[in-house]
């Protein structure tokens, strides 16, 4: 098909460096109007730093931007939304202590004789939210709302501005998939009202539902540009990588990893673990807590993966922050190796050896003006106390490690780690657990929103981890990577335990029906 | 000048580039040190004087004792650089300290008090009696410090108020807690070996700098030898994160609070030995707000993390020299404050992030 309208946003010859790491080197982007263009690439690949070069938050070294053939330089996000280009960002940017209506209106608040309507603003935002089909009080803070409604109001923010371009930066990381139905809907209907949509996600399935266009970028630069129907998945994920991956070998190179990592890091716990009959290391007896979690048995045994999937809300990182310590259980009991414990804050549980990766890894996990090292040591170095400080050249001796072990992509270990991509910065916080040589780790979703190769490794990692002789929770929200990693599945509904499979009686369907609520 | 170019400058030129391409190296680094501003603001106002005021560094040496102005500044600033040093850590975890005051003429009463003092002539030789030992008397008082920031600190700690409201309990109280202590008055101290600590000489420099450096080298001990610092940091970038590593964060924030107190309280005891008294009212007035200034000069956000010490102690020097100036130049009092307030905004507008930009962008438009 040949393009008879011309673009309406064109970036050409778009050249960005860092500090120490060239961000863009010459890429191009062309967006049309009526269309669903997808912005694709791994890690790194410099998806963040385009869309920042186009919504004003940096400057690029050189390059053009036009809009509708004119040159623009948006030097704000704000210039940029004047001119029509509105992003909704990967990682919710919104006031939680704010009203929905006010996220929705703030900057821009409609006023009747010079003052704020609220009237006006409340009916307008129930408006644009009912356009979603998310019908909330709008009055209400929205802290109170779970992610995914928040991930909405950022995306009926957006949709209030009077946009041209829409660009969504991994708006679908945090969604389950009837709303992300409901997001896709709501999107092709603003692309036949002709608005230009810049797509960007991880998700293949996603990108094959909505697309009309791919652009992928690798390495800072731009491999192609594709229309949809002409690129099978295979091609894509090859183009992405830029290698077919060796998968065999890749797990082999880790496994030899992790052997190399434990023998150094004295973890003797995996050496005595017996490999053969998996032993029970932590039990939880009709653990509970008043409107979080309703009473549930759970089981974790030395070098098994258990699985632990349901719809978002449906309890799991409940369990997961209960397990740890990070919330207090008032109800049941936990027993650690034979050991009964009560856990009320983290610090017990890591001194029991556990370690827990949280999913919100902006507000939970990492320190981000904190160096790489400074992040790798801190819960080994909370572990042995304030008094003994690892000296320095042990420091660097265990974040130089971790960072070559785990293939962290960073300019160097003092580099502070807000400034890594998502996959980096996931990988420096398990190297954080891993220091502290855990003999149980729950990792709450350590593979959402980074990409596919950066997956691959995680897992590749946290399974040989578990062949050792560990063991893990392990909580997400993809299912065919949650059925094929786990030994045993506990399934979540409305913050109960709703059933516990072994590997392979479940698939892909049935664990569906499962987490609906209908009999497998 | 048009030297004739020669093949031996030449072959110096070529040796000479990659020693430039190292200094210019060590340049950035140096222009990119986070003290640079607050020292850079220090040697200008030293500048000036050096210019504007006759003799300002001329040392003298009477009764093996140094005297000069710059001594005089760096004596002076003492009870500020101790309680910059407190309020700095305090910040780091961001949280806020405006009882410094209070727990300065809390101290200074305490001890005052208990050591009262008269002058007794025995056979002919004077000798002075206090209450109680003096040793007892400043532990009481150092006593009270510490008491006034485990209250901060449990509020804040535990009790999980925010930091600014739970030490303006401690800042309104506090004082006049002393006012009670002292039923209004001011006390008069008449114990000789009780001034040293304000006034005292040792070694030829005064007392009150070694105490200041006796504290500034321990705190740097321990950022050095435990890890205190990295926790403090890691609390004030994101506590809910340094909690999940299993950080002790309401330990660490009791901590900040106690040690702050004790930093005021230190400082309350150099304040009412050097003025001989303990003046309730007006004893470490609003040296709260001068501290977090000398925190703020010393380029420690108020947003909590990333902290210097080193700065902080450079900043309450520059608000000192910044006074002393002023007075020497003759500046009417009535214009003083607006003064102060004139340069300490320049040097708060120098290390403003978005200042730069802005600066940067006017200059780009320019050219």
């Amino acid at each position: 098909m040949t393009q008879a309208v011309s673009p309406v946003l064109e970036l050409s010859g778009i050249h960005m460096a860092f500090p120490g790491v060239k961000a863009l080197t010459d890429v191009g982007l062309r967006l049309y109007p009526g269309e669903v263009h997808t912005l694709m690439g791994q890690n790194g690949a410099g998806k963040s730093t385009l869309i920042k070069v186009l919504t004003g938050v940096y400057r690029p070294d050189s390059g053009n931007i036009t809009l509708d053939g004119k040159p623009i330089a948006p030097d704000s996000t704000l210039a940029a939304q004047n001119l029509g280009i509105s992003t909704v960002y990967q990682e919710v940017n919104l006031c939680p202590n704010l009203s929905v209506a006010e996220n929705i209106f703030i900057g821009r608040y409609p006023t009747k004789r010079g003052r704020i309507d609220w009237a006006t603003m409340e009916r307008q935002a129930a408006a644009l939210l009912s356009q979603l089909q998310v019908q909330i009080d709008v009055t209400a803070p929205l802290s109170r709302y779970p992610l995914a409604i928040q991930q909405m109001v950022a995306i009926s923010r957006a949709l209030n501005i009077s946009a041209r371009v829409l660009i969504l930066d991994e708006p679908t990381s945090s969604l389950d998939d009837s709303e992300v139905q409901l997001l896709f809907n709501v999107l092709r209907d603003l692309r036949s009202k002709g608005m230009a949509i810049l797509f960007v996600t991880h998700f293949l399935d996603q990108t094959y539902a909505i697309s009309d266009r791919i652009t992928v970028l690798r390495n800072g630069e731009r491999e192609g540009e594709y229309a949809c129907s002409e690129l099978s998945r295979l091609a894509l994920v090859n183009k992405m990588v830029g290698v077919t991956v060796d998968a065999s070998a890749a797990a082999e190179t880790l496994a030899m990893a992790v052997t190399e990592s434990t023998t150094q890091d004295n973890a003797a716990s995996f050496d005595s673990a017996p490999l053969g009959a998996p032993k029970d290391f932590l039990q939880a007896r009709g653990l509970g807590r008043k409107g979080a979690l309703s009473p549930l048995n759970l089981t974790l045994r030395a070098g098994e993966l258990l699985g632990l999937c349901g719809l978002l809300g449906s309890g799991r990182t409940e369990t997961a922050r209960l397990l740890f310590g990070a919330d207090k259980a008032d109800s049941g009991s936990i027993t650690v190796a034979g050991r009964e414990r009560n856990f009320s804050s983290p610090r017990d549980a890591i001194a029991a050896g556990i370690g827990f990766c949280s999913e919100d890894r902006k507000h939970e996990g990492a320190i981000l003006e904190l160096s790489v090292r400074e992040n790798v040591v801190l819960a080994l170095q909370a572990r042995m106390g304030m008094l003994r400080a690892i000296p320095f050249k042990r420091q660097q001796a265990l974040a130089n490690d971790y960072v070559k072990w785990l293939g962290v992509k960073t300019a160097s270990i003092e580099t502070p780690i807000g400034s890594l991509s998502g996959g980096n910065q996931q990988k420096v916080l398990l190297a954080r657990w891993l220091a502290t040589a855990p003999e149980m780790l729950i990792l709450d979703e350590p593979t959402r929103g980074i990409d596919v190769r950066a997956k691959q490794e995680i897992m590749d990692y946290v399974t040989a981890l578990c062949r050792k002789g560990m063991a893990i929770l392990f909580i997400s929200s993809e299912l065919p990577e949650v059925l094929r990693c786990s030994d045993r599945l506990v399934v979540m509904r409305d913050r109960k335990a709703c059933g516990e499979y072994a590997r392979g009686e479940l698939d892909e369907t049935s664990v569906l029906q499962v987490i609906a609520g209908e009999s497998a | 000048m048009n030297a004739p170019f020669s093949p031996a400058t030449a072959a110096t030129a070529q040796a000479s580039a990659p020693v430039a391409a190292a200094r210019t190296g060590i340049a950035t680094a140096l222009l990119r040190h986070p003290l640079l501003r607050p020292l850079a603001a220090l040697a200008i106002l030293l500048l000036i004087d050096l210019v504007c005021i006759p003799g300002f560094f001329r040392l003298e040496i009477k009764d093996g004792h140094l005297y000069g102005s710059v001594i005089d500044i760096a004596n002076r600033a003492a009870p500020l650089m101790l309680a910059a040093l407190g309020m700095t850590l305090v910040i780091a975890t961001r949280g806020i300290d405006i009882s410094v005051g209070a727990v300065v003429a809390i101290s200074g009463t305490v001890a005052a008090m208990l050591i009262g003092g008269t002058m007794v002539v025995n056979h002919g030789v004077p000798e002075y009696v206090s209450r109680i030992p003096m040793a007892w008397a400043l532990a009481a008082a150092m006593g009270a410090a510490l008491l006034c920031g485990a209250w901060n600190g449990l509020l804040v700690a535990t009790l999980g108020l925010q930091p600014i409201i739970a030490t303006l309990i401690l800042m309104v109280a506090g004082r006049g807690l002393a006012q009670l202590l002292t039923d209004g008055q001011i006390v008069t101290v008449y114990y000789k070996p009780y001034f040293f600590i304000g006034s005292g000489y040792l070694f030829g420099l005064p007392f009150a700098l070694y105490l200041v450096a006796a504290v500034f080298l321990v705190v740097a001990v321990m950022m050095r030898k435990t890890a205190l610092g990295l926790f403090i940091q890691a609390v004030g970038i994101n506590p809910v994160a340094a909690r999940l590593a299993g950080l002790k964060t309401a330990a660490l924030i009791f901590f900040v609070y106690v040690f702050c107190s004790a930093c005021a309280g230190l400082a309350g005891l150099m304040i009412s030995a050097n003025i001989k008294s303990a003046d309730a009212n007006n004893a470490g007035l609003l040296l709260e707000l001068d501290a977090i200034l000398a925190v703020t000069l010393g380029g420690t956000s108020l947003a909590g993390g990333k902290f210097s010490l080193a700065g902080s102690v450079i900043g309450a020097l520059i608000i000192q020299t910044l006074t002393y100036t002023i007075y020497s130049l003759g500046v009417p009092p009535e214009v003083n404050m607006v003064v102060k307030s004139v340069v300490v905004f320049l040097v708060c507008l120098s290390q403003s992030a978005e200042f730069k930009k802005v600066w940067q962008r006017m200059r780009a438009r320019k050219s």
